[in-house]
């Protein structure tokens, strides 16, 4: 089974990166979407995946049982997802804004923060 | 079982976390009052140092602390430990923090004042703070993400084009960082099966199978070494951090970059305690082409905040260059190196900001006379370039005297010999820029100064409240010129610590809360 979930994340994880790489900022936004679900799925699978029964303790006994499921990884899933969720939000926001301000989706036509050709052989004046 | 109530020195462990957090929260409550904001975070801030400061003398007089939350005994539960590298960052970072919110009172309008700078800024100290004090590398990550969150707010806060344009790449690319780490993080736990870090030393140590970690260790690399802004995985640095309000740069420079390599140093300590081989090399290399690239990219740029942007790279090719020797000596170099680089960077920023606003603009070539307009504030920025260039008796000579004592005891030639030629480079470059601000009469088209029009005079409260921070920062930094020993042997002392965890080990285990 953890085999199957690993090809799973494999797959996650190779379309995100192309999606990552892509020109146009809605691709990458959601290839970032999509890296999130893939680290999450790799942390379930890497808290090895059993037949088990939900970890909680019955009335009136001090253990949840014989075979309970891992609580840590799902805890460590559950706070991954609320993070990424937030900064999720926050990336459609500001590349919608981005692409009011600056006028376009494709990443390399945002050249406000660093002009094209702006090096010292070009500038004027500059003798030192 | 906790059965007494905690004393007043237990919580000093948790304080730096709670402070800013109820500060900021509080400011958050008082949104329509921009006042009341400024005033919870600058008496927050300045509690802050009061409480880092006692923290660091807790732990020098009774060793590393700890703290256990929630009545969880570790290895299961979350912990807080302070040794004293977290100590001596902690007090550093708020040191840092209490500067810039001063300085930000004069630098930041109203309006942004209104749109939440100081609790941002709180929250910020919160995950920097959060960050430096964990004990459990989960936790480390949830730090991470606080501090990204508020960095994120404080990028964007005005509004301009270049910012939303700055921001785009900061937040793509760190978001992805932060991932990454999450990866790292997660492979760790299925290979391990615990995160608290003080555990982590045993069961690593007891593990079989030492290959199962290399990969690992190369992602924690790849995460951490792009929120440390190594080659080649820096570039959203000159891509962002001209772009927000100067007192932003200042405070992004200053920490978030040493928060990353803090990260590097505990990870790297314990995730690799055998596997020197491909890492080690890969680290020298890597620190080499930082320190390289940073000093030829601060040589091409022309605008003031872009040449600093490119010395911070510098300074953490430096940095990574002590974490790669991991030997005798180079340790306490690096953390004599960031407290030097996270006081002086965040001088060098605050200081551009007010030459940014007696001339009006950043571009070199439209600089000039400022020598004429602003002797004292010659005179801060030449001390504060000559410590980020290493040139004695300044606290970048003896960082850097004390980085290439510890690469010729490991014969490490190669990042030696790179270590000078771009300590010259900084040379070349710190003279340029005060050659052209301060010397030259005018603009460069108008080198006399006879037609410039002479920089602005701003109103008397505005500059005070803007060259205190600046007049403190550099006071500190002759301080420690001067008298370099007591950082070198707090140093030292944290080096200790880092090499032989004993008592940090014994601080979360033998005492638990």
């Amino acid at each position: 089974m953890e085999t199957v979930l690993a090809i799973a994340v494999g797959i996650l994880f190779a379309t995100s990166a192309y999606l990552m790489m892509g020109v146009s900022m809605i691709r990458v936004v959601i290839g970032i979407g999509l890296l999130g679900n893939a680290a999450n799925l790799l942390i379930f699978t890497a808290g090895r995946v059993t037949r088990a029964i939900p970890p909680i303790v019955p009335e009136g006994a001090d253990m949840p049982g014989l075979v309970f499921a891992n609580p840590l990884p799902q805890a460590l899933i559950l706070t991954a997802i609320v993070i990424s969720f937030a900064l999720f939000a926050f990336i459609l926001v500001l590349v919608y804004r981005a692409y009011e301000e600056l006028g376009t989706d494709i990443s390399h036509e945002m050249r406000l923060a660093e002009p094209p050709h702006d090096t010292a052989s070009n500038h004027r004046g500059s003798r030192l | 079982m906790i059965q007494t109530l905690v004393t007043t020195a237990d919580w000093l462990i948790v304080l730096p976390v709670i402070v800013p957090l109820l500060c900021a929260a509080f400011g958050v409550i008082a949104w329509h009052r921009p006042v009341i904001q400024a005033v919870a975070g600058i008496a927050g801030l300045i509690a802050l140092v009061a409480i880092t400061f006692m923290l660091l003398l807790q732990v020098l007089s009774y060793g590393p602390q700890a703290m256990a939350m929630g009545n969880w005994l570790p290895p299961y539960g979350v912990s807080f430990t302070a040794d004293l590298l977290s100590a001596i960052f902690a007090f550093t970072a708020s040191i840092v923090g209490l500067l810039v919110g001063i300085y930000a009172f004069a630098d930041i309008s109203s309006s942004e004042r209104r749109h939440g700078f100081y609790p941002l800024l709180l929250f910020l100290m919160t995950g920097v703070l959060g960050a430096f004090l964990t004990g459990d590398v989960f936790n480390l990550y949830v730090w991470f993400e606080v501090m990204l969150i508020a960095s994120f707010g404080l990028i964007v806060l005005g509004g301009e084009p270049r910012q939303i344009d700055g921001a785009v790449k900061y937040t793509i690319l760190n978001l992805i960082a932060t991932t990454l780490f999450l990866i790292a993080t997660g492979l760790l736990y299925g290979a391990v099966g615990t995160l608290n870090i003080a555990d982590l030393y045993f069961k690593i140590a007891e593990l079989q199978d030492l290959s199962v970690l290399s990969p690992i260790a190369v992602l924690y690399l790849i995460a951490l070494g792009m929120k440390a802004a190594a080659f080649p995985l820096f570039f959203w640095l000159p891509a962002s951090y001209h772009t927000p309000k100067i007192v932003v740069s200042a405070l992004f420079a200053a920490l978030l970059t040493k928060v990353g390599i803090y990260a590097l140093v505990r990870i790297f300590l314990l995730v690799l305690p055998d596997n020197q081989g491909m890492t080690h090399d890969l680290l020298i290399w890597v620190a080499m082409a930082t320190m390289v690239t940073g000093a030829i990219g601060a040589l091409s740029q022309n605008d003031l905040r872009r040449i600093l942007n490119f010395l911070v790279i510098t300074s953490i090719g430096v940095m990574l260059f002590g974490l790669a020797l991991n030997s005798d000596g180079a340790l306490a170099a690096l953390v004599f190196y960031a407290v030097h680089s996270m006081l002086v960077m965040a001088l060098l920023y605050m200081l551009a900001g007010i030459i940014g606003q007696k001339s009006g603009s950043f571009e070199l070539a439209e600089l000039g006379g400022l020598y004429r307009a602003a002797p004292l504030l010659a005179g801060l920025f030449l001390i504060a370039l000559f410590a980020v260039a290493g040139l004695p008796p300044f606290t970048g000579f003896w960082a850097k005297f004390m980085m290439l004592k510890a690469g010729l005891a490991e014969q490490a030639y190669g990042g030696i010999s790179v270590l000078l030629f771009t300590s010259f480079l900084n040379l070349i470059v710190i003279g340029r820029i005060f050659a052209q601000i301060f010397w030259r009469g005018g603009s460069a088209e108008d080198p006399d100064g006879a037609e410039t029009l002479s920089p602005v005079t701003l109103a008397p409260a505005r500059q005070r409240i803007l060259i205190i921070p600046c007049a403190v920062l550099t006071a500190l930094v002759i301080l420690i010129s001067v008298m370099p020993s007591p950082l070198v042997s707090l140093s030292a002392g944290a080096e200790a610590m880092l090499f032989d965890p004993s008592g940090y080990i014994n601080a979360v285990f033998g005492g638990g809360a």
